[in-house]
């Protein structure tokens, strides 16, 4: 392997590949504080991000543990396991600032064919914090209002398209 | 870590002796056909010698050969060269709903300059029925194109039938067998068979050769116009080193493919008892009957899917452990939609994610599929502890 670590098997980079290989929490958390559920099994990955929600020394909601659960390529199961790497610890204010270029860029880079799954690991954490909230009935931003709902009409757009398939 | 290829289906290495044909046709002996000195002259004997070979594997005449660069091109011609050469009789053309792609998109093309595109459904196993190539014939109808064997699922067509219903409708018939030529003995006269492709690189030779096939008398148009090689049909320099490659891998083909068939049928036959026994595990293609062989079934394919797994995850896991083989077909490698051919046999689109293809082929061992076997089923729990739908019944 060349020292050019942007290229792998002319797909993934050396890092995606470590990540699908070795990926950090995965599987179930029971009892989770919020979970968020995206993707599409027509299309091929579906991502299910779990977290638990715990408060901090200066009392501020941190992202005590988080895992997840994927059916999907590569880059689907790279994604969530950076995503679950980039979110754990941090305080959810933070966590809802992540982005996919975050991810991407903790991958060495993604084939742009597979952005969308960069995508689907942001949307997985925006609907989990959003279904805590939901549930333990906090406030919820405008801003994270307007993401749920891009979020669920992608979603809806989707199944339609595949509506024949299903 | 040691690599054991299982993708013959994709393409294969080429054998010692048919790089050693080769060589002197790239240096020493470069001369182009069409030239009139000695140097020319040779080429061109080297040539007709090579289409003479393959012409014999096929009981055709050399002058029903053309050759082309590749097996695509090769479909190409067929299709679209038919098509403009008919145009008077009809626009009307059938294929299969589980042709490869280079079929589907020159139908799709077709289309689209205003010729009538059907598509033959398939049975849960990939089969056409020849009852439905019957029923689709109309009277405008100029072509009706079905593989031979299916490059993904291995199933092999009842091409003889269908070659019999078109030459009594007066139909042309055309079937591509790049998976099956050298495997499957072909008689394109017995056959039925107005014209046939083949590819050289999924017979140990060379890429950038391909064949087709043009039963005498039969009307078509050419791709490429130009100096008029290849009797008007291919215009371009001879790549002779290429067909010549070809013509050798047939040649050893012709001495021991059936020896090689039978040792390929029970390795496939011990791989595919041998995955079934993975929970959630299912075959695609023709089944494989108790105490028997698997019937309509290509001798070196094996494809399955595994419950709550995703193809492309599973290809990589395998790839990490030195085992090289592929989801449905290489040539999806970098689509995102499900198989056409695994939905066309009734496959849902979530499962045909899950599937995966093994091709055997003359450096596979019996070590090899051990060694597969003892791999797979721990990539699949640990791909299936990752997987949302675990928990699911089916």
């Amino acid at each position: 392997m060349k020292k050019n670590n942007n290229i792998c098997g002319g797909l993934y980079t050396q890092k995606v590949l470590e990540t699908f290989k070795n990926p950090h929490n995965y599987g179930k958390i029971k009892n989770a504080d919020g979970v968020g559920k995206v993707g599409n099994i027509v299309c091929g990955d579906v991502m299910w991000l779990y977290i638990k929600v715990e408060k901090n020394k200066k009392g501020e909601e941190i992202i005590k543990d988080i895992k997840f659960e994927t059916f999907g390529c590569v880059a689907a199961i790279s994604t969530s396991s950076t995503i679950t790497d980039l979110a754990k610890g941090k305080t959810i204010s933070q966590a809802l600032k992540i982005e996919k270029n975050d991810v991407i860029k903790k991958l060495g880079g993604l084939p742009f064919i597979k952005y969308h799954c960069s995508v689907l690991a942001v949307d997985a954490l925006i609907e989990a914090v959003y279904d805590y909230f939901l549930k333990n009935k906090k406030k919820i931003s405008q801003d994270l209002q307007k993401k749920h709902e891009k979020i669920q009409k992608e979603k809806e757009i989707i199944e339609k398209r595949y509506e024949k398939w299903a | 870590m040691k690599k054991i290829y299982l993708d013959y289906a994709a393409t294969t290495p080429a054998d010692p002796r048919v790089v050693k044909a080769m060589l002197p046709f790239l240096a020493e002996k470069f001369g182009n056909t069409m030239s009139l000195h000695a140097l020319g002259q040779e080429a061109k004997l080297a040539l007709e010698n090579s289409r003479q070979i393959i012409a014999d594997f096929i009981n055709a005449k050399p002058k029903e050969i053309i050759f082309t660069g590749s097996a695509t091109e090769s479909n190409n011609t067929a299709l679209k060269g038919i098509a403009f050469a008919n145009k008077q009789k009809g626009n009307h053309i059938i294929i299969s709903s589980i042709e490869h792609p280079c079929i589907m998109e020159s139908a799709k093309w077709l289309k689209l300059q205003g010729f009538e595109i059907t598509k033959l459904p398939v049975d849960k196993y990939g089969l056409v029925n020849s009852v439905d190539v019957k029923k689709a014939i109309k009277s405008h109808t100029i072509l009706v194109s079905v593989m031979h064997a299916s490059n993904e699922i291995g199933t092999i067509e009842p091409i003889a039938e269908i070659g019999k219903i078109c030459k009594d409708a007066g139909v042309y018939f055309h079937t591509d067998a790049s998976q099956s030529f050298g495997k499957i003995p072909i008689d394109v006269k017995k056959m039925n068979i107005d014209l046939l492709t083949a590819s050289s690189h999924k017979i140990y030779g060379p890429k950038g050769a391909g064949l087709l096939y043009i039963g005498n008398g039969v009307k078509i148009e050419p791709l490429l116009h130009g100096g008029g090689q290849e009797n008007g049909m291919r215009s371009s320099t001879i790549n002779l080193a290429s067909i010549v490659g070809f013509a050798k891998a047939v040649e050893i083909y012709k001495k021991g493919f059936k020896k090689e068939n039978s040792r390929l049928i029970k390795l496939r036959d011990k791989l595919i008892k041998s995955v079934l026994k993975i929970k959630g595990s299912h075959l695609n293609g023709p089944p494989l009957p108790a105490g028997r062989q698997a019937k309509n079934r290509l001798s070196n394919n094996a494809n399955f899917w595994f419950e709550f797994i995703e193809g492309e995850s599973l290809v990589m896991q395998l790839d990490l452990h030195g085992i090289e083989c592929s989801t449905g077909s290489a040539c999806s490698s970098v689509k995102l939609e499900p198989s056409y051919t695994l939905l066309a046999c009734g496959l849902k689109p979530q499962d045909a994610h899950g599937s995966l293809r093994i091709s055997l082929g003359r450096q596979t061992t019996e070590k090899d599929i051990n060694y597969l076997l003892k791999v797979l089923p721990k990539i699949i729990k640990q791909l299936r502890l990752m997987s949302p739908f675990k928990n699911e019944k089916k």
